[in-house]
C-alpha cells in the first residue's frame, strides 16, 4: 500500500482510538459516579471538608482548613519542608483574605 | 474533486518519502513533541478528573465550619458556642466535631482520627480507611493499638474497612466512638475541634458567618463554597503543580518550535528550487511543507492524548501521583473516573498543532515564491 | 511553433547594475525540429529559454504558443496560437507543466530520494493517478536502459545515469515540447554522443527540441535542423543546417 495511504489509515485509526477512549470514559463515568456517590452517603455524617490526597504533612492533608503558615512555621518565608507543600497552595479563601 | 485529492495524496506521498530521508531527525522530533502533548494532556485529563471527583466528594461537607483562633492559631473551640450559634436565624444545625491527627511512629504515618456520634458507634471499636488497613496489614476483626496522650495503650476492633473506592475521601481515616477520641487525645470535655453548622437557605451562609464573628470575633468560619473552591484552584493552571509542569513543558515546545522557524537549511533551499524549475506552483511547495507540519504534529498529538489516556485512567497518572504523594506512607490510589474535557484538549490541539505547522510552513513561504527560472541557473 | 516577438529580458531595471540579458530577439521555432542556440555563456540562451518554457515573463515583448497540445479548457481548437506572456501565473503553470519537459545543466536531481520518485515527482501535483504516471515511469527508465535502477538513490549513480534520469523525468508528463540547457556540460563525449542519439529518437517521436548549447558536438551534430546564435542578448546568425 502506498504509504500516504498508511499513513491515512493510521491516522484515522488513531482518530477511532481517541473516539473510543472518549465512549469508555462515557460508559465507565455512570457506573463509576453512582457507586462515588454510594461511598459519600455512607461516610455522610462525617461531613468531610476535604479530600485526602497526601497526608505526609497535617497542613497538606486539610488545605481547606489549613492556616496559611507551613508547617514549623519558623519564618514567613521559609522554604518548604514537605515535597507536597510545594505543590498545594494555601487555599484562596486565605490567600484573599482582607 | 478527484483530481484534487490525488494531488494531495501524492504530495503527501513526498512529504512521507521527505520526511524518511532524515530518519533519524524526524523521529526524535516526534518523540519529543509527543512527549509534550503526552504530559499536558495528562495534567488535562488528572486536574479535569479530580476536580470533578472533588465536587461530587465534598457536596455533603458542612456549609460553615467555625474554627477558632488565639494568637493567630488555630484552638479548640468551645462545645458552648454551639448554643448561641444554633439560636442564629436561619442555622437548622449545630454539630461539634471531634477529629484530629495520629501519628503512627510504627510506620511513620499521619492518621485522621474522627469521633462519630453516631449511636451505632461503640467503645473499643473502629472503622477504618483501606489506606490504613493496607499499610498495617489489617483485617477486620484484628486489633490496632494507638498509644494515647498518657502513654497508655488503646486498643481498637477493627469493625468495618472502608472500600478501596472511598479512599479519595477516606484512605487514612480512623472513625471512633467520642469517648475513645478524648481517652486517646487526653482532649478535654466540652471542647470541640471546630463545628460545623448547618444552613437552611443557602445563600444565607455569608450573612449567617458573618454573625457568628460578630458573636465570637476570634471564630473563623470556613464557608462551603471556599471549601469547594480549594479544590477548584488547587488544580487550576496558575497554581502549584500544574504551571510548573505547563511552564517547562511549554518552555522546551518553544524552543525546539523556534529552532525550526528559524530559517531553512541550504539544501532545503535548493530542494525547493528544483521542485518549482520541474512544474511545482508555488501552491504545491506550500502544500508539501504543510502536510510536513501536519504528520508530525498530528500524530504527535494523537498519541500523545491516547498514551495521556492510558497512563492517567488505566495506570493511575504515577508521574504526577509520585509528586502529590510526597513522603506519605498512606495515600489514594488516585484511580480517578474518566473524563473527557473536549474543550481543553482543543485548546491543547491549537497550542500544539498549529503553532509548528505554522513554523513549518513560514520560512518557506520566500523560498516557495522565487521564481523557477532561478533553478535554471544554479 | 514558438513564436518570439520583441522578446527583452532586462534584470535590475533602474539600478545601476541593470543588465540586458536579451535584447529586442525577435524568432520563430518550428515544431518537431531541432533548434540549437549557440553561443557563450552570457550571451542571454539561458534567459531566453527560461522565458520560452514559460519559468519567467520577458520585460518587454511577447510570445505565441501554438498546436500546444494539452486539454486546456481555453484552448478554442488547438490551432490558435496562445499569447503566454499575458496570461496569469497559474494558466501559465498549467501550460508548462503539461508542453514542456525541462533536462538542466546541473541535472537538479533530488538527493535521497529513488530514481523512479525523481522520475514521478513532476507528475505529482497534476492530480494524475498515479498507478498511471508509475507505469509511464517505469517504461521511461527501460526505454533508456536504466530500469534496474529504478529504486536506488541517486546519490548512487554514474554522470551518464544521471543524464538519462534527468531526461526521463523531463517525458513523465509527455511534453510535446523538449529544452535543454546545456546538457552535455558534464558529459565525457561518448556519452554527448548518446545523448544527441536520444535527441533524435525523441524528435521522431514527434517532439520538438530546443536546446542551449556552447558544445561543438551538439552544434555540429548532423541531425540538428536550425542554428541560431547568439551573442550578447542578440540573435547573431541565423543557418539553417538542412
Amino acid at each position: 500500500m502506498r504509504r500516504s495511504l498508511q499513513f491515512l489509515l493510521f491516522t484515522a485509526f488513531s482518530l477511532a482510538l481517541c473516539a473510543l477512549l472518549s465512549l469508555h470514559a462515557r460508559s465507565v463515568r455512570a457506573a463509576a459516579d453512582a457507586e462515588l456517590k454510594g461511598q459519600v452517603a455512607r461516610l455522610k455524617n462525617l461531613q468531610l471538608t476535604d479530600l485526602c490526597l497526601t497526608t505526609e504533612a497535617r497542613y497538606t492533608r486539610h488545605p481547606a482548613l489549613a492556616d496559611r503558615h507551613a508547617a514549623y512555621q519558623d519564618h514567613p518565608l521559609a522554604l518548604e519542608h514537605f515535597p507536597s507543600g510545594s505543590l498545594i497552595m494555601p487555599s484562596p479563601h486565605l490567600r484573599d483574605a482582607q | 474533486m478527484n483530481r484534487s485529492l490525488e494531488r494531495h495524496l501524492n504530495i503527501l506521498e513526498f512529504t512521507l518519502s521527505s520526511l524518511s530521508r532524515r530518519k533519524a531527525k524526524n523521529l526524535s522530533l516526534l518523540t519529543i513533541y509527543l512527549l509534550v502533548v503526552f504530559i499536558l494532556a495528562s495534567l488535562v485529563f488528572f486536574v479535569t478528573a479530580l476536580k470533578r471527583e472533588a465536587g461530587i466528594i465534598l457536596q455533603d461537607a458542612p456549609d460553615i465550619v467555625v474554627q477558632r483562633l488565639v494568637a493567630g492559631r488555630q484552638d479548640l473551640v468551645p462545645a458552648s458556642y454551639a448554643g448561641e450559634i444554633g439560636a442564629i436565624r436561619g442555622v437548622t444545625a449545630v454539630r461539634p466535631r471531634l477529629w484530629g491527627y495520629y501519628y503512627d511512629g510504627l510506620i511513620g504515618a499521619n492518621y485522621t482520627v474522627m469521633a462519630s456520634d453516631e449511636a451505632t458507634a461503640s467503645s473499643d471499636r473502629a472503622t477504618i480507611g483501606s489506606g490504613i488497613a493496607k499499610a498495617r496489614n489489617l483485617a477486620v476483626g484484628d486489633l490496632l493499638p494507638l498509644i494515647t496522650y498518657q502513654k497508655a495503650p488503646l486498643m481498637l476492633e477493627i469493625s468495618t474497612i472502608l472500600p478501596a473506592g472511598s479512599d479519595l475521601m477516606a484512605a487514612d481515616l480512623i472513625v471512633v466512638a467520642p469517648g475513645d477520641f478524648r481517652t486517646l487525645f487526653n482532649f478535654p470535655v466540652g471542647q470541640a475541634t471546630d463545628l460545623a453548622i448547618s444552613v437552611r437557605n443557602p445563600k444565607e451562609i455569608g450573612t449567617i458567618a458573618a454573625k457568628i464573628v460578630e458573636l465570637f470575633p476570634e471564630s473563623r468560619p470556613v464557608l462551603k463554597n471556599e471549601i469547594l473552591r480549594t479544590y477548584q484552584s488547587l488544580f487550576d493552571w496558575r497554581g502549584g503543580m500544574t504551571i510548573v509542569i505547563l511552564a517547562s513543558a511549554l518552555l522546551s515546545f518553544i524552543i525546539f518550535a523556534w529552532d525550526k522557524a528559524t530559517g531553512l537549511s541550504a539544501e532545503e533551499r535548493r530542494e525547493i528550487g528544483i521542485l518549482k524549475s520541474i512544474g511545482w506552483e508555488t501552491g504545491d511547495v506550500l502544500l508539501l511543507k504543510f502536510w510536513e507540519g501536519i504528520v508530525i504534529s498530528l500524530t504527535a498529538f494523537l498519541l500523545g492524548v491516547i498514551l495521556a489516556y492510558g497512563h492517567v485512567f488505566f495506570l493511575s497518572a504515577p508521574i504526577f501521583t509520585q509528586a502529590l504523594k510526597g513522603w506519605s506512607i498512606i495515600y489514594p490510589r488516585f484511580q480517578l473516573i474518566p473524563v473527557v474535557d473536549a474543550l481543553q484538549l482543543s485548546v491543547l490541539f491549537f497550542l500544539t498543532v498549529v503553532p509548528y505547522t505554522t513554523a513549518t510552513v513560514v520560512p518557506c513561504w520566500r523560498a516557495a515564491t522565487t521564481d523557477p527560472d532561478a533553478a535554471m541557473r544554479s | 511553433m514558438i513564436e518570439l516577438v520583441s522578446i527583452s529580458k532586462i534584470f535590475n531595471s533602474g539600478k545601476p547594475n541593470q543588465f540586458t540579458a536579451v535584447n529586442n530577439v525577435s524568432l520563430n521555432i518550428e515544431p518537431q525540429q531541432i533548434t540549437i542556440l549557440k553561443g557563450p555563456s552570457g550571451s542571454g540562451k539561458t534567459s531566453l529559454l527560461t522565458m520560452i518554457g514559460c519559468m519567467a515573463r520577458p520585460t518587454s515583448g511577447r510570445i505565441f504558443l501554438q498546436g500546444v497540445a494539452a486539454a486546456l479548457p481555453y484552448q478554442q481548437d488547438g490551432g490558435e496560437a496562445i499569447e503566454i506572456t499575458s496570461l496569469p501565473e497559474r494558466f501559465l503553470n498549467d501550460i508548462r507543466r503539461a508542453t514542456f519537459g525541462f533536462i538542466f545543466q546541473q541535472f537538479n536531481l533530488i538527493k535521497g530520494i529513488s530514481v523512479l520518485e525523481n522520475v514521478m515527482l513532476p507528475a505529482y501535483p497534476t492530480g494524475e493517478r498515479r498507478v498511471d504516471f508509475r507505469a509511464r515511469a517505469e517504461e521511461l527508465l527501460e526505454l533508456f536502459n536504466i530500469g534496474r535502477h529504478a529504486g536506488k538513490r541517486v546519490d548512487d549513480l554514474s554522470g551518464g545515469e544521471l543524464q538519462r534520469v534527468a531526461i526521463a523525468r523531463a517525458l513523465i508528463n509527455n511534453p510535446s515540447i523538449i529544452i535543454a540547457d546545456e546538457p552535455t556540460a558534464h558529459l565525457d563525449s561518448k556519452l554527448s554522443h548518446e545523448f544527441m542519439e536520444i535527441v533524435a529518437r525523441l524528435k521522431g517521436e514527434g517532439r520538438t527540441i530546443l536546446i542551449a548549447s556552447h558544445d561543438p558536438i551538439v552544434y555540429d551534430a548532423p541531425l540538428i535542423d536550425r542554428l541560431v546564435e547568439m551573442r550578447d542578448g542578440a540573435v547573431v546568425e541565423e543557418g539553417s543546417t538542412q
